[in-house]
């Protein structure tokens, strides 16, 4: 069955937006799918209609066939692309369903830390375990704007918010997930490639909405942990 | 449903609102005729599209050169930005494509395809139009109030809609809630008005199936849109009360919730949808028949789809919030209804097709406009599929994709549909023909710009780049020139687009001022309606000869006749 989904697992637009976390395969993959069963249709949908339009211009002495569309020959003309749809909307379903699980419903067991976001008017608050690999401890790292994670590691985050609805959005990762005033969202990433890379509010927030820009550093292990010595708070 | 229906608006009726009401230009306030109603919604609709256009105009030159004044506006801030995306989308939906193509054309087209003098209730009627008219004076207040128009995007998802000290707007988005409110009972009083004409002032003869596919369409909308709109018009007042007394409905502080608002929003927000396409394929129908001479393919089936399509519009709505922290268990069954939507809808493109095979196709400009309707509108079907897939939403939500997919779908209904039907019943409404050839520029010089706007926003949507940003240039994988240079072809395409309106304003003007007049039946077409004078006087046909149906309205071509049309009213 696994290999059966892996076939779905594929990056094909990296040209456009880089492939940063080890589910973002599954999305592409799942995107693509789409794409070739929609494309196929619609091409053919596309070329019938264009097809039709030329063949049956109007000619003189010619006049137009008188068809109701009710007898069973007739109708097989919609019913058959009609079941076809169905099925092809089955394939579609089971393969968005895995991706959907993953993501969304499985959340990996003992990730390796787990980090708070924070979306508040208009800026993002970063709260990481620090040393100890805990949190809400005192030596967290607090940061504005600013995700400090290490390359393939599984996090789990827990989303928040102060004020208004915000969305946190990392292209890169394909992730995506609304934040709530009362509510605390946890979600996962493994975050598979360094760099800088963006986060955007993809809720609109406000004013500022569109200055709610942050930025993901994913680092190597060694990177990280300067850079965790280097912010740790000192001790009270 | 064999027996004609029982008339009970010819005769007497008629004379309750003859001429006695007032003279002169008060006659269009306090008229009650149908079509003079209709007239109303209809230029209330474009005057809506040009200030709906003019902030599609200010924000894409924004986001096509960040930071430089805009020729007309000036320089744009982050908060004006976000007011015009808000307004451009409410105004578009609720005041350019409901009041066209469903208030508009259903006011003009239901008496007179289903052979009727008036509607069964002319004077709500009115008072649809009035309410709608004091709707719309809320509406653009909303945009001059102190601290500018509501904000918050067209969807107003709470808390940032609910507490002005978050949206900054604390009049705008008063009114913007009261606007769209008052908008919401005007469609509910026309909407009485469409289904009991249907049901209660069909001509003799005509039976359910006898009646054209589009009033069929237009009534099944109304009766989407009055089921669905209840439960947002509750939540529209407890908007309002937490905006003004400080209620906590939306509030998690105070125990509410803000999801609570997206439920009814979208409850509300996908039967929309479907509120305004059904009636655009629903013209598409009437003007492929007449201009293909073919019969309907199938009509029982295409009724029975949009029935289907109005039920399992009622059970999607949470395709919107996959990723808006509802129980993630939930996105899977609305994946499958979302998926199972594509069916019926499919089915529909597949009867256009199949009801071009064989025809004898004249290329005028409605046909042009309705032909290029189901190829538009299929794009923007397709694309949906990649929306409702849950997995694949993750990353496409609130992405340039979905507003690119929503454009495909919207821009075929509220523009091409609308020009569709224009032009088509530009005869029976104002009793003169449009010039074809500069419908045929208007027409290619509105298209081709039309899909190189939105081609490119896909690619930007692919790309990553999220919606209701004023400026890109915050977002260094955003801020790259090949993606500026999209931007500008999609910005510089709106502009030709825009100007090309023109062309349709001058051949208005030319056609009005032309002495030629229109014929009663300009296209050889069946239905009812260009049976009587163009335009109709009031009361439609004269109250001795009021038709009488012996037929369906797609019978063109039939064998063993000379005429290659058969209309409805007309005796074996």
């Amino acid at each position: 069955m696994n290999r059966f989904f892996e076939f779905f697992e594929f990056s094909w637009f990296d040209s456009l937006v880089e492939v940063g976390s080890s589910y973002a395969a599954q999305i592409d993959g799942l995107i693509l799918t789409v794409l070739i069963i929609v494309g196929i249709w619609f091409l053919a949908a596309e070329y019938i209609f264009l097809h039709f339009i030329l063949k049956f211009r109007a000619k003189p002495g010619r006049r137009g066939e008188y068809i109701d569309g009710k007898n069973k020959r007739h109708k097989r003309w919609i019913t058959i692309p009609h079941l076809c749809v169905l099925a092809f909307d089955v394939l579609i379903i089971v393969v968005s369903f895995r991706v959907w699980y993953n993501i969304k419903m499985d959340l990996p067991e003992d990730p390796d830390a787990v980090i708070r976001v924070i979306g508040q008017q208009w800026a993002w608050t970063f709260q990481h375990p620090g040393a100890d690999g805990e949190l809400d401890t005192p030596d967290d790292i607090f940061t504005v704007d600013e995700l400090h994670v290490e390359n393939e590691k599984t996090y789990h985050f827990e989303l928040q918010s102060t004020d208004v609805l915000h969305s946190f959005s990392v292209p890169v990762w394909r992730i995506k997930q609304d934040a709530i005033p009362g509510r605390t969202i946890t979600g996962w990433f493994e975050p598979t490639r360094t760099g800088t890379y963006d986060v955007q509010c993809a809720e609109i927030c406000g004013f500022g909405h569109g200055v709610m820009a942050a930025h993901v550093m994913v680092e190597d292990a060694e990177t990280h942990a300067a850079w965790v010595a280097a912010n740790t708070p000192a001790a009270q | 449903m064999v027996e004609p229906a029982v008339d009970l608006t010819h005769g007497h009726a008629h004379d309750d609102h003859a001429d006695h009401g007032p003279q002169g230009w008060l006659k269009y306030l306090w008229s009650t005729d149908h079509k003079v109603i209709a007239m109303q919604y209809l230029f209330t609709g474009i005057f809506m599209a040009l200030i709906g256009g003019f902030m599609a105009y200010v924000f894409r030159m924004q986001l096509a050169f960040p930071g430089m004044p805009v020729p007309g506006f000036g320089i744009v801030s982050p908060g004006e930005y976000n007011a015009l995306v808000t307004n451009h989308g409410t105004i578009m939906i609720f005041w350019v494509a409901m009041p066209v193509l469903l208030a508009a054309f259903g006011n003009f087209l239901i008496p007179l395809m289903v052979g009727a003098d008036d509607m069964v209730f002319p004077k709500i009627n009115r008072l649809s139009f009035q309410v709608f008219f004091v709707s719309t004076i809320v509406i653009l207040a909303s945009l001059v109030v102190e601290g500018g128009g509501f904000a918050g995007a067209w969807t107003a998802y709470p808390p940032l809609s609910a507490d002005s000290t978050y949206n900054l707007t604390p009049l705008g988005s008063t009114l913007w809630v009261i606007g769209v409110g008052l908008e919401f009972v005007a469609f509910l009083l026309g909407g009485i008005n469409f289904i009991t004409t249907l049901m209660n002032s069909r001509a003799p003869g005509m039976r359910a199936f006898d009646v054209p596919i589009v009033v069929w369409m237009i009534v099944v909308a109304s009766i989407l849109f009055m089921l669905s709109v209840g439960p947002l018009l509750a939540g529209a007042i407890m908007l309002i009360f937490d905006q003004t007394i400080g209620t906590g409905f939306y509030n998690p502080a105070t125990g509410g919730d803000p999801i609570l608002w997206q439920h009814l929003f979208w409850f509300f927000g996908h039967p929309e949808v479907y509120v305004v396409l059904l009636p655009a394929m629903g013209v598409v129908i009437e003007i492929i028949t007449t201009f293909a001479r073919k019969k309907l393919f199938a009509y029982r089936t295409v009724i029975f789809t949009i029935v289907a399509t109005g039920v399992l519009s009622f059970f999607v709505w949470a395709h919107h919030q996959f990723i808006a922290g509802i129980d993630p268990r939930m996105a899977n069954i609305f994946t499958v209804t979302t998926l199972l939507i594509s069916v019926p809808i499919a089915e529909l493109c597949f009867i256009y097709i199949a009801t071009l095979y064989g025809g004898s196709i004249t290329l005028s400009t409605p046909m042009l406009w309705a032909l290029a309707f189901v190829a538009e509108f299929l794009i923007g079907g397709v694309t949906g599929i990649f929306l409702g897939a849950a997995g694949a939403d993750i990353y496409f939500h609130d992405t340039y994709f979905v507003l690119a997919h929503f454009h495909y779908t919207f821009f075929p209904i509220a523009i091409i549909g609308t020009f569709a039907a224009l032009t088509y019943w530009f005869p029976k409404m104002f009793g003169k023909l449009l010039d074809e050839r500069l419908g045929k520029w208007h027409f290619w010089l509105t298209i081709i710009p039309f899909n190189m706007i939105f081609i490119p926003l896909f690619v930007l949507g692919m790309g990553g780049q999220h919606r209701r940003i004023y400026n890109y240039t915050h977002f260094p994988e955003l801020a790259g020139d090949g993606f500026q240079s999209m931007r500008i072809i999609a910005t510089l395409s709106l502009l030709v687009m825009l100007g090309a309106q023109f062309i349709f304003l001058y051949n208005c003007i030319k056609t009005a001022r032309s002495k030629k007049k229109a014929p009663r039946n300009p296209w050889k077409a069946n239905s009812l309606e260009w049976t009587t004078e163009s335009p109709p006087p009031h009361g439609n046909w004269h109250p001795d000869r009021m038709p009488v149906v012996y037929r369906g309205p797609y019978e063109y071509s039939v064998p063993g006749r000379e005429d290659d049309y058969w209309p409805q009213n007309e005796p074996k």
